[in-house]
């Protein structure tokens, strides 16, 4: 592999997104925006219970109902759906059973929502109920029914992988401690709500989906799966999208559902889900119980790590078993720790089926580490930072569980939080009721071996030249709002030497795009980025051939920049970029070129099972400082300030990563502080934005974000991940703050004011217990 | 169950949107945010809830910010009514619009169009804001990109822009 390109300068590009006007003027068309005049309205029909098996659906009152186009049910799709190859356990619409409150059962397309709201009420349920497992335990009892009967105990997976010699590890540490820990069960909450419009030409036989996808090329498979057409018939088209987070990773029941109901009707529906429908579909983090030990020497070096993770799936597979998999995985690749032993257990029960989110798998066990490493330090008295220094990571070195690390800027991150908090003058000397806390956190830049491995590579991007001199670049890759198609432009415009308003993006259009494995993971920066450099480099040879000609030299001797072409210092002998497409045209028309990028082998990971999961060719690394006061009164958390700092290989556009560190630290402050699921036999409490609490404006601090660049080898112009990578800090170190303010560890999430008030509660008890007993002796 | 007889009545609506005089007929129970998008074309005007939830339909009616999922259509009843749509005019952006495109106040650009206006409406009444006031104002728009903190930024520069225009 070559060295990468650099960027000339940095600040260039801080640029806005080149979608940025049509988002602030209100052009920008999202899935609902689209022309849906003519099209007839999709609804669900959710089941009422939590499990139970289907005796009857009958939709014949329903179907003679005027203005009811369309009706379909279970009956109407055999195939199963989901997004790993090897657990599909899901059907669009249920067929047989039911397995959470919420599940969609029935589809109506009418012409008006009014119209199809009535047609559902008309649908006739038999259902026959099961008893049904809200919690992982009572999922895992012995006499539990199964949810799935090809799995006993209702485990959907386990995972026991153990690296090094745990325990000559724990019997060379000074100090042992264990402690469990509980995350509640997040959701997405991207702001705009699921919506996905369908359109079937019976004419023509062909299908086209518009819809929220973060992976188009995920949801062209299964829409030919479960419609049983050949995926040529079928154009995914990606219009604006709101925001994903993880939620749109997957493919989603609706998506497939619509679809169908365009199919039976023979036209075009648009289904809008409510934000309820929206919690219901959920595919987000779950509910994660955690038992954590670790050995640690006096000088802080850790030497032995036992972790257990329960995680409460929900009703189907979805991403359950790769998110085992990370929970475990990512233990490694940020500390150098010889041993660790890792167990986990992804338990279905009847909720709506989790998924990915942002910082997949990686955030809980995070969180417990992070506590539990600083509690640790706290009893050596030892300094987090330097606890933390000791152990990290020097890269390039492969961790225990095969993971490469080809960069690593996190010392860098620890300088730089340590200074800009004024750590050192500040910690300890805070008054009572303020404190301060540290954490690190880590992700991967794209999953080096996807999930869907056919060999290809890992991204594609195409470049086009026409007469009109614009540089048109063609990628699959999802623009959420992440501004993946600007780093796109970027990428091409800085290797061609051409401004940014030469190159267009045209993103996510099956029918035009190459194919590309979507948003997710933090694939695209390393991944397309790279190939788009790649495009780049092919088109910049043949466009300097054709300039060399003109000008008389040889082509490596030709350089442009500021859209010229130039020999040398470029006075004599300049051409306008105009000028050589001209040259390039004559010789061969108009130009398309085509430019990839692959993972090698090395870095896809161990051979042992699911040891792909984790693998990257870039780990992001991040390390933050929360300072917070709490009211010990009302149990209420206020944070005040956030200094994070993330190493991000190198930013290609430095607004935009500051956009993406920002966003994440506070996505984490959410789950830290206020966001949680909580049902009641099934029935979601939470299913709006008033109930799940995700912070306001007026909670939410000022985050000042530092940029580190390690420069990484492999990455374009040695750039990593920056969205996901600083999330899993921000809890513990909240957590962290919240010991350092008021002597209390806390271990469960989130830290609302009533559980911190148990705690304070259960403290002033104990104290009052301790002081009667010794006045008592 | 409603029957067909059971349907709301519907009225002619006159009011001045994004400053242009129009009258459309309107169901007597049809919300603002419906007729915006749905009669209108303003596709700006989001939905990012189930009602009163969010801020994403924010929209300015007589120069205030309300929120269109919770307003009758015919309450507008010869009411001014503005829009992200109405905010650029002459081919050029709006203060809050440059700064939110500036500043990258916007990622997804889902919550942009209401925050922008709840913005303009503090911005009318209070040219100078601190940041406590703009974060009180726009507590009720939800984002769930930004973390708010580029929000904030594009908020101030939008009132420093005006306030240098000013001079």
């Amino acid at each position: 592999m070559t060295a990468p390109l650099d960027l000339r300068e940095t600040e260039r590009w801080r640029v806005p997104l080149i979608d940025g006007i049509d988002k602030v003027t209100g052009r920008a068309r999202y899935t609902a925006d689209l022309d849906h005049a003519d099209a007839l309205v999709g609804r669900i029909l959710r089941s009422p219970v939590s499990h139970a098996e289907i005796v009857r659906v009958d939709v014949v009152a329903a179907c003679a109902l005027d203005g009811v186009v369309a009706i379909v049910t279970g009956e109407d799709c055999a195939q199963t759906y989901g997004v790993l190859p090897v657990a599909m356990n899901e059907y669009p619409l249920a067929r047989g059973r039911v397995r959470y409150r919420g599940e969609p059962i029935a589809a109506v397309a009418a012409i008006d929502a009014e119209t199809a709201a009535r047609a559902l009420e008309l649908i006739e349920l038999e259902l026959r109920e099961l008893p049904a497992y809200y919690t992982s335990e009572a999922a895992r009892a012995p006499d539990a029914v199964r949810l799935h009967d090809n799995k006993p105990g209702n485990l959907e997976r386990e995972v026991h992988h153990t690296f090094g010699d745990v325990a000559e590890g724990f019997a060379a540490a000074d100090l042992v401690r264990e402690a469990n820990f509980s995350c509640a069960e997040v959701n997405h909450a991207q702001i705009e709500p699921h919506a996905t419009l369908a359109e079937y030409d019976p004419l023509t036989g062909r299908l086209t989906v518009q819809s929220v996808s973060q992976v188009g090329y995920y949801l062209h498979l299964m829409l030919a799966r479960c419609l049983g057409m050949d995926a040529s018939r079928i154009r995914v088209i990606k219009p604006f999208i709101g925001g994903g987070f993880g939620s749109r990773v997957e493919v989603l029941n609706f998506e497939l559902a619509n679809a169908l109901l365009a199919r039976a009707a023979g036209g075009k529906v648009l289904m809008r889900l409510s934000r309820e429908e929206n919690f219901l579909t959920h595919r987000a983090r779950p509910q994660t119980d955690m038992r954590l030990k670790l050995g640690m020497r006096k000088d802080g070096r850790i030497t032995a790590c036992e972790c257990e993770v329960t995680q409460r799936g929900g009703a189907y597979a979805g991403y359950g078993i790769v998110t085992i998999l990370y929970a475990g995985a990512l233990l490694h690749g940020i500390y150098d720790i010889p041993a660790v032993k890792y167990d986990g257990y992804r338990v279905y029960s009847n909720l709506p089926p989790c998924g990915a989110m942002r910082g997949h798998g990686a955030v809980d066990s995070r969180h417990a580490f992070e506590c539990l490493m600083d509690r640790m330090a706290r009893e050596l008295k030892l300094d987090p930072f330097a606890v933390r220094r000791t152990n990290m990571l020097r890269a390039p070195t492969r961790t225990p569980n095969d993971l490469m690390v080809n960069s690593c800027g996190l010392a860098e991150c620890l300088d730089r939080v340590e200074q800009a908090s004024g750590w050192r003058e500040r910690i300890g000397r805070l008054p009572r009721g303020r404190g301060l806390g540290l954490a690190c956190s880590h992700y991967v830049s794209g999953a080096a071996k996807p999930i869907h491995w056919t060999g290809e590579p890992h991204a594609v991007v195409n470049l086009r030249l026409d007469f009109d001199g614009a540089v048109t670049a063609l990628t699959g890759a999802a623009d959420i709002g992440q501004g993946s198609s600007t780093m796109v432009a970027i990428a091409v415009a800085e290797t061609l030497g051409v401004p940014l308003d030469r190159v267009r993006v045209v993103s996510a259009d099956s029918a035009i795009t190459p194919k590309d494995n979507g948003a997710y993971s933090s694939r695209i920066t390393f991944m397309v980025g790279n190939a788009a450099i790649d495009a780049a480099k092919h088109l910049k040879s043949r466009l300097a051939a054709a300039a060399a000609r003109k000008l008389e030299a040889r082509s490596e001797d030709v350089e442009c920049a500021g859209d010229m072409f130039f020999v040398g210092s470029g006075e004599q002998s300049r051409l306008a970029f105009s000028e050589v497409v001209k040259a390039v045209l004559a010789e061969e028309g108009p130009v398309t070129v085509k430019g990839s990028f692959t993972c090698p082998p090395e870095a896809q990971g161990g051979k042992h099972r699911g040891g792909a999961v984790g693998s990257t060719m870039g780990f992001s690394y991040a390390a933050q400082v929360v300072e917070v006061s709490v009211d010990e009164e009302l149990g209420k958390i206020n944070v005040e300030k956030v200094w994070v700092a993330l190493d991000c290989g190198r930013a290609i556009n430095p607004l935009a990563v500051e956009g993406q560190i920002e966003g994440s630290v506070w996505m984490g402050m959410g789950q830290a502080l206020s966001e949680e699921t909580r049902y009641a036999e099934g029935l979601p409490l939470h299913a709006s934005l008033l109930e799940y609490r995700v912070p306001t404006m007026a909670e939410s601090p000022p985050i000042e974000a530092h940029i580190v660049e390690s420069r990484d080898p492999f990455g374009p112009f040695g750039a990593k991940e920056a969205s996901e990578g600083a999330l899993a800090g921000f809890a513990p170190a909240l957590t962290n703050a919240v010991a350092n303010a008021i002597g209390l560890d806390l271990d469960e999430l989130p830290l609302t004011p009533d559980r911190v008030m148990e705690s304070l509660i259960e403290r002033r008890r104990k104290a009052r217990r301790e002081a009667a007993r010794a006045g008592a002796s | 169950m409603q029957s067909k007889d059971s349907r709301p009545g519907k009225r002619v609506l006159a009011l001045t949107l994004n400053g242009r005089r129009r009258e459309d007929a309107v169901a007597d129970n049809e919300l603002l945010v419906d007729y915006l998008r749905e009669v209108a074309g303003l596709t700006g005007v989001k939905t990012g809830c189930d009602g009163g939830e969010c801020g994403a339909c924010t929209v300015l009616i007589d120069g205030e910010a309300a929120l269109s999922c919770l307003t009758l259509a015919a309450r507008c009843e010869g009411k001014s009514v503005e829009t992200i749509e109405g905010l650029a005019t002459q081919g050029r952006l709006g203060r809050l619009q440059r700064a939110f495109h500036e500043k990258l106040g916007t990622q997804c650009g889902y919550c942009t169009p209401g925050m922008i206006l709840a913005a303009e409406a503090l911005l009318r009444r209070n040219p100078d804001p601190s940041e406590h006031e703009i974060r009180t104002a726009l507590a009720g728009n939800l984002c769930r990109c930004t973390g708010y903190v580029k929000i904030v930024e594009s908020v101030r520069a939008a009132a420093a822009s005006a306030a240098e225009a000013a001079l």
